[in-house]
């Protein structure tokens, strides 16, 4: 009955429940919490599963989980989820990859050359860097499709700005602190923009409105300003 | 089939029962803040489903309907007047085309629900017709609404008891408010949260035994609280995690907030609290400047106490389908 990892469960309200795997963001414990939201996805339809970097919170609809016993709702939750977790093969599945085109530096990345001034490397180094790296998208947030990416080269770091822009453009690619994301739409943000992606990365109206979900892969691909455009109108035109 | 909005009010936007199922994308479910309002606002027009109403905080729109209309208004007190007549709260109106439906300003309480028969008929994005004002997702692109918009009315058939009028017409019947709207401001009840064990004694005693008041800052995404600030035992480095509606963080500054329907779907404060899911909608109806206070709960009387609410509220739904039946 001992689970290869710990998991501390805890009732946060009537109808949600929150796994905690660990209290750091580390991306062994990330990969875990994805493979567990896939599997109660999979078994549990109805329950709402939203991954955090070393948690996952779980929202049932109580109504749906009551019934004669004196159990409430979330203990029967919790006795359904302690059932999955007691059984589950802990091998991660293959992430889905996702290519993004990055148009890095200039009006695209106003803030590489301050990223390489403050990494003590050249442009053209921080970039190459940037791209050689499979990103895991550790969980989405703060706007709807900004994906929070871990794996970012510890020598890419850097703290955010002290003066935050009231309005990054839509696609920009940045970094904060010890992260890397992607804008989605124009919104007011502190992270170091250093290139910026033609792809839409959340579409409301969209089949699949999100282009990342949690637990993807993600690589970037530097891409020149004419194939940006390219890119661009492709996108535009889509329907 | 259509409402024009000759003054918006301060803030009021399109609301259903939410977007839920996208927190995983980034997209919090918005909706209603003061569910049962709203639900009852739709089965005072007949609205079976899950149609999206007006919800206006604390002064109301100036509308004209361009089309007979059947309305209902529920939640937070108002003036509201058509063709020179006040109209009930908490019933079903008739108004002819081209009346003139101004609501006021509330004393009490903070939000209001207009409904009308049919829905408004705006397109669904994600499964909801909710404005999420923070995401820009929903009607307008997700922004409140403004002067001259035009808002078209889902078609649907006359009510039996309805005559041609040029005057406005109500039942003879109202909901009583109580227990949907709270006149009496009893505490809240709350839940401990993991970190309010982390608070200093002081804090603790001063969360179920002070008074806050609503800040003025308050808005759809977190209801603030202005008074004795809380402080932490030491303070605490946390990583980002699911938040939802209830949930009562502390941020540096000591002033709680209580995140509401457009909560933010990941965050990482202290959490010292999470409110009872049945007087969310009680705070949310709290006037900026209103006296708060806290009692403690727990989860099992929560759940209870959610259970028999939502019971309530689906029998009084169903005599309301019957009465306007046979009204």
């Amino acid at each position: 009955m001992t689970r290869p990892f710990p998991v501390d469960t805890e009732a946060l309200a009537e109808d949600a429940l929150l796994l905690r795997f660990g209290d750091t963001i580390d991306v062994t414990v990330n990969a875990r919490v994805h493979a567990i939201a896939e599997r109660i996805r999979a078994r549990l339809p109805g329950v709402e599963c939203v991954p955090a970097y070393a948690s996952l919170l779980l929202r049932f609809d109580p109504s749906a989980w009551s019934d004669e016993t004196s159990a409430t709702p979330i203990e029967r939750v919790r006795g359904a989820v302690d059932a999955l977790l007691e059984n589950i093969n802990a091998a991660d599945p293959e992430p889905r990859l996702v290519e993004i085109p990055v148009l890095y530096g200039d009006d695209a990345g106003p803030d590489l050359v301050a990223v390489a001034a403050h990494a003590g490397l050249s442009v053209d180094e921080i970039v190459a860097r940037h791209a050689a790296v499979t990103y895991r998208v550790a969980m989405l947030g703060f706007a709807p499709g900004f994906p929070y990416l871990l794996g970012l080269d510890p020598a890419l770091a850097m703290p955010r700005r002290d003066d935050p822009r009231l309005k990054v453009p839509a696609g920009s690619v940045a970094i904060g602190g010890q992260q890397t994301g992607i804008y989605p739409q124009a919104l007011p943000g502190g992270w170091h923009l250093i290139g910026r992606t033609p792809l839409r990365l959340f579409d409301p109206h969209g089949a699949s409105p999100s282009l990342l979900r949690p637990g993807d892969s993600v690589r970037f691909q530097p891409i020149d300003a004419a194939t940006f455009q390219r890119l661009a109108a492709a996108q535009g035109a889509a329907p | 089939m259509s409402v024009r909005v000759l003054k918006p009010g301060l803030l009021t936007t399109l609301q259903d029962g939410g977007r839920p199922g996208h927190a995983a994308l980034g997209v919090g479910r918005a909706g209603a803040m003061d569910w049962p309002a709203w639900r009852l606002a739709n089965a005072l027009v007949g609205n079976a489903g899950d149609e999206a109403a007006l919800e206006f905080t604390l002064v109301g729109p100036v509308l004209r309907f361009e089309c007979d209309a059947v309305i209902a208004l529920t939640g937070a007190p108002v003036d509201a007047r058509a063709a020179g007549q006040r109209l009930p709260a908490w019933t079903c109106c008739v108004l002819p085309a081209g009346s003139e439906l101004q609501i006021g300003g509330m004393r009490q309480g903070c939000r209001g629900y207009l409904a009308v028969r049919g829905g408004f008929a705006v397109d669904a994005v994600l499964g909801s017709r909710s404005t999420d004002l923070h995401a820009r997702i929903g009607a307008f692109d997700g922004r409140a609404l403004q002067a001259g918009d035009e808002l078209a009315i889902g078609t649907h058939a006359p009510l039996a008891w309805m005559r041609a009028s040029l005057a406005p017409q109500w039942l003879p019947w109202s909901l009583d408010p109580n227990p949907w709207f709270d006149f009496a401001s009893r505490p809240i009840a709350l839940l401990r949260g993991r970190h309010f064990d982390q608070l200093d004694t002081d804090s603790q005693r001063m969360l179920f035994n002070s008074h806050f008041a609503i800040s003025k800052d308050s808005n759809r995404t977190a209801s603030r609280l202005d008074g004795a600030a809380l402080r932490l035992k030491a303070p605490l480095e946390l990583i980002s995690e699911a938040t939802l509606p209830g949930t009562m963080q502390l941020p540096p500054s000591g002033q709680p907030i209580v995140l509401q329907a457009e909560a933010p779907v990941t965050g990482g404060y202290p959490r010292i609290g999470q409110l009872a899911a049945v007087d969310l909608p009680r705070l949310a109806q709290r006037h900026p400047g209103d006296d708060v206070c806290f009692h403690e709960t727990t989860l099992e009387e929560a759940t209870l106490r959610l259970a028999r609410r939502r019971q309530r509220l689906q029998r009084l739904l169903l005599a309301i389908a019957q009465r306007l039946e046979s009204a």
